[in-house]
Formats: structure tokens, sequence, C-alpha cells
């Protein structure tokens, strides 16, 4: 496609967000200002992610896209073919083969290697703003490390509901330093932010913030001595793969309370099953 | 504790726990407060006295930092305040320091249980015990007056004086040595303020509390003030012990405001 630039955005405009990246990998986990675009999608579909991915990418690139893990769903396809006709990149639907993984709410199960670039869909940056409303007041919270207010939250899930009920969009605490939230990945996916040698880049288009945690950070997920953090899964096996180890989905099956999990990363389970691993629900047992 | 001097005996005399000098803060041509001079020392409960527009408010919040003021000093245990940087005067405000506000909308965090509210001061400075927080706010919850089991409930379940003694409990928590009080009373029904007043007057002779409390009803001062300020169009007007200022006072203002006390 000639009538657009290279993944889309002009030259100045990656310019500025390769500064931006530059600076939030410099201090990791502090929300950098940028001057976000209008991309040619709503607010809420990963306006934030795709303008770093476009910023990331070269022509030598392989591309995978994932929404909740899944490599087939609208969100997914959309970027992916998006960046297809713009950059004309090589896709792939593979962990391992991809350079840039852009994501919506999963870290892969793959473990991911150096050279690798993980780009996260942020909807609020900010892991202070339903605790406290002023902009101004959380920037000063930021700057003077005032986080006592994100564990009365904690606080407030375990007089609730018994334990610390906040299951995706953890808090977690960076290279001992910023409060920063890790966009609504579950929980699960949490330990694996921190120590990943993949560089790790997150946007939020709609509230202009990119932040940025370089390969083998130090991230903390914050808790209580007596209530630690627990990366939580359904208590399942995948019901196609038998994976005990994945994050599941809970899938309805009919409207008898029938009900099956599959894993939510489609590539870690398609391969899987292609190694010979099957689940309850594999076709060849049911039939 | 900063170092205090010898005296004459030889014995170390202590030093004011908050010395202020000079203050003076204008609102453009007008005056906030003017030319405020005195000295707090620990354990001592100075009350401030005067009608609406005196510059009681304006006086406070430059105490506790809220605003800055234009001209004087503020030493906080031999530190000057007004020089400490942001991070100091925030972590001051904290743990050393507490205020009550008149409103205690203004003082609690609504959406947040009594629990948690209590808890936030413990967690801002460190506590990291989620088992060891709740007692300490069952305690204070105690304290204050407030049945236990409703420790999970927000404040807006609460009525008013349960609020405002929420707000007590709130700032007290930590331990501060230093309690500036907008109010405390106000819009309390007499009954209900009574009862604060009786709880408050415990709280600050068993803590030993050092307390700034601005007030326009004589009577809340009476109870609680071992020295009384009267200020009028941002200046103080009279000081002196508050049984001796309300009795025998000097000033026409102080003898107006007196005597304006409505009598049952």
């Amino acid at each position: 496609m000639k009538d657009y630039n290279f993944a889309y955005l002009d030259e100045q405009t990656k310019r500025m967000i390769r500064r931006a990246l530059l600076k939030a990998l410099a201090v990791p986990g502090y929300q950098v200002p940028f001057a976000s675009r209008e991309m040619p999608m709503p607010y809420g579909w990963g306006t934030g992610g795709v303008q770093v991915t476009a910023a990331c990418l070269t022509p030598g690139d392989r591309l995978k896209v994932i929404d909740q893990g899944a490599d087939d769903t609208t969100n997914a396809v959309s970027i992916r073919r998006f960046f297809q006709r713009t950059a004309n990149v090589e896709v792939t639907e593979r962990t391992a083969e991809a350079t840039v993984i852009q994501t919506r709410h999963r870290i892969p199960e793959v473990p991911l290697t150096e050279g690798q670039i993980l780009v996260y869909q942020v909807p609020i940056p900010e892991p202070l703003r339903f605790l406290e409303p002023r902009e101004t007041e959380t920037r000063k919270m930021h700057e003077l490390e005032e986080y006592g207010l994100m564990h009365v939250k904690l606080y407030e899930d375990i007089a609730r509901h018994g334990e610390i009920a906040t299951s995706y969009a953890y808090p977690v605490k960076v290279e001992g330093r910023y409060v920063m939230d890790p966009s609504p990945i579950p929980k699960f996916d949490n330990p694996r932010l921190g120590g990943n040698p993949a560089i790790q880049l997150f946007g939020a288009g709609r509230e202009a913030r990119i932040y940025a945690l370089p390969p083998y950070s130090e991230v903390v997920s914050l808790d209580f001595e007596d209530h630690p953090f627990v990366a939580s899964k359904a208590d399942h096996c995948c019901d196609l793969c038998g994976s005990g180890r994945s994050y599941l989905d809970e899938v309805i099956t009919d409207d008898q309370g029938s009900r099956m999990f599959v894993c939510s990363d489609t590539d870690y389970c398609a391969s899987r099953q292609a190694e010979g691993h099957r689940g309850r629900l594999s076709p060849e047992r049911v039939a | 504790m900063g170092a205090g001097e010898l005296g004459i005996f030889g014995k170390m005399m202590p030093q004011p726990l908050l010395s202020v000098h000079g203050l003076t803060k204008r609102y453009g041509a007008r005056i906030g407060c003017a030319d405020v001079s005195f000295d707090l020392w620990p354990g001592e409960v100075l009350g401030i006295v005067g009608e609406s527009g005196s510059g009681k408010s304006t006086l406070l919040s430059c105490l506790a930092g809220h605003q800055r003021p234009d001209l004087g000093r503020i030493a906080y245990d031999g530190a000057d305040v007004l020089t400490l940087s942001e991070a100091e005067r925030r972590r001051l405000l904290r743990s050393d320091w507490a205020y009550v506000h008149q409103n205690p909308r203004d003082g609690l965090r609504m959406g947040v249980s009594a629990g948690g509210n209590v808890g936030e001061r413990l967690m801002a400075v460190g506590a990291r015990n989620y088992g060891a927080i709740r007692d300490t706010a069952t305690d204070w919850l105690g304290r204050v007056e407030i049945a236990a089991e409703r420790i999970d409930d927000r404040p807006s379940a609460f009525s008013g004086g349960m609020q405002q003694r929420l707000q007590i409990a709130r700032n007290l928590v930590t331990g501060p040595r230093l309690v500036f009080m907008d109010e405390p009373t106000g819009g309390l029904d007499v009954s209900v303020q009574a009862r604060l007043l009786d709880l408050l007057r415990g709280l600050v002779r068993d803590l030993g509390l050092s307390v700034v409390i601005v007030t326009h009803d004589l009577a809340v001062v009476r109870l609680l003030a071992d020295r009384l300020m009267v200020m009028k169009s941002g200046r103080v007007v009279e000081t002196g012990l508050t049984d001796q200022v309300l009795d025998d006072p000097q000033h026409a203002y102080t003898q107006l405001l007196v005597s304006s006390v409505l009598q049952v």
C-alpha cells in the first residue's frame, strides 16, 4: 500500500513516540506523556498499543497480535491486518517466531526471549485513578512515593471478601520505586512481568501515556504480610490440550449449565494439541 | 526532640513544640492574618477564637501547611517548617501532625470503610500487616465509641457525630504530637457536641497531645483549651489563660464576644 507512510504514522510522529519510549525505558514504571494521535479505530480498541507498535516496527519484523490471549478475535485480526496493509510486515501466530507482539490483557504462555518486544494496550494507565480522582494529586503521589492509598484498596478487598479479590490490573511496584498498573492482565500473569527478558512497552492512547519495563526489571506485586499475593487461575485443566499450567477461559457451551475450560492463549493450546496432548473434551475422546 | 537549653538550675528546659513569629498572610490588598506570634508547648491546648472572617481559619491553614504565609517563621520542634521540602512536609503531615476538618467529609474517604479510613495513615507510614492494621483500627474505633461491628461500614452510613469521631480516630491512630482542629464541633447538635468534647478532652489528656483548636464557640475552648488567643480583623487582640480571658476580658472586642454568649 503506497498511500500511507510505513506503519501508517508519519516519521515525525514515530520519532516523538520513540523519544517517549526511551524515556519510559530509562525510568521504569513512570508514565511518560506523549502526543497521542487519532488512529483509524475507536478509543478502547488499542489506539495506544497500535501507536507504540507502529513506532517499533521495522520492515524486517514479524508481528503477532493477541486479544485476551487469542489470535483470532476481531480486535486481534483487525490490528494484524492493519499492519499487514500499512507496513507490509510478516505476521505470525507463533509466539516464539514473533519479534513484536501486541497484546490486550495477556502475556503469552510461552516464555519470551531477548530481542522480543511485548506491546500492551492500556485503557487506564494510572493505578491510583479510582482511589484519587485528581490527576494533579496522583502525580504528586508518584513524585513523593506516597503509595499508602494503594494498600487501602487491598485492605478494602480483604475486609469485604476475606482475600485480595483484585484479579486483574493488579498493582505492582517497579524497581522499588513506581507503582504501576500492568494493564488489565490477569494477576496470574503478574509474576512474568518481572525478570522478563523481553522489552515490555505499555501504550495508553486516550490517556496519552506511555510506560515501560526494560528487560529483567524487578517487579513486585503489592500485598500484605499476612495476605500474600497469589497468582490465581481457574482450578481446572484445559479441556482441549490438558494443560494444568496455563491461564484458562471458561466457556458456556449450552443453556443447561455445561461449561468447558480452555487455554486463553490459542497459540499455546494449538501447539500442545499438535504435539499430541489431549484434554477432557478433545474431539477424538468425545467421539 | 530538639535540643533544649540549660535553665538556671542546670535542668533541661523544654522548648516549645510549635513556635510562630510574625506570621502574615494577605489575599491581595486584604489581610488574612497579620503579625501573629505565639509558642505552643508540649501537651498544651491553644484555642483561637474570633468571629467569622477574623482570620482564624487562614492562620490554621498556614500553620498546617495548606497555605504558604507571606511573612513570618514557623518552627516545629526547633526546625523551620517553611523551608522543608514538600516530601518532608507531607511526611510530617501524615505522621507527627494531624488535621481535623470541620466537615468530616473533607477529612474522610467516604467510599472507603471505617476500618480502611483509620488504617490509611498506618499504611501510609508503612504498615503492611493486615491483621495488625485491623486490630489497631478496631481498638481506635472503640476509643472513639464506635461499635467494632461497624468497622466494615462506610462513613456515609454513619451519623454526623460518628463521622466526626471517626475522623478523629483516623487522625490520632499514628500517635501524632500536634493536632490542628478546625471547628471540630461545628454542625453537631448540642448533646452530640457535649459527648464529642468529653471524648476529645479525654484523648488530649491521655495522649498528652498539643492542640491548636479554632472555633467561634466559647464553650468549646472553655472546656478544652489551656490558653486562648482572640483574633479580630486578622490580628491577635488578646491572649492569656482561658479562664482569665473569658472571666476578665480586657479588650473591648473580647468583652463583646464574651457578653454575646446566650445564657439559657
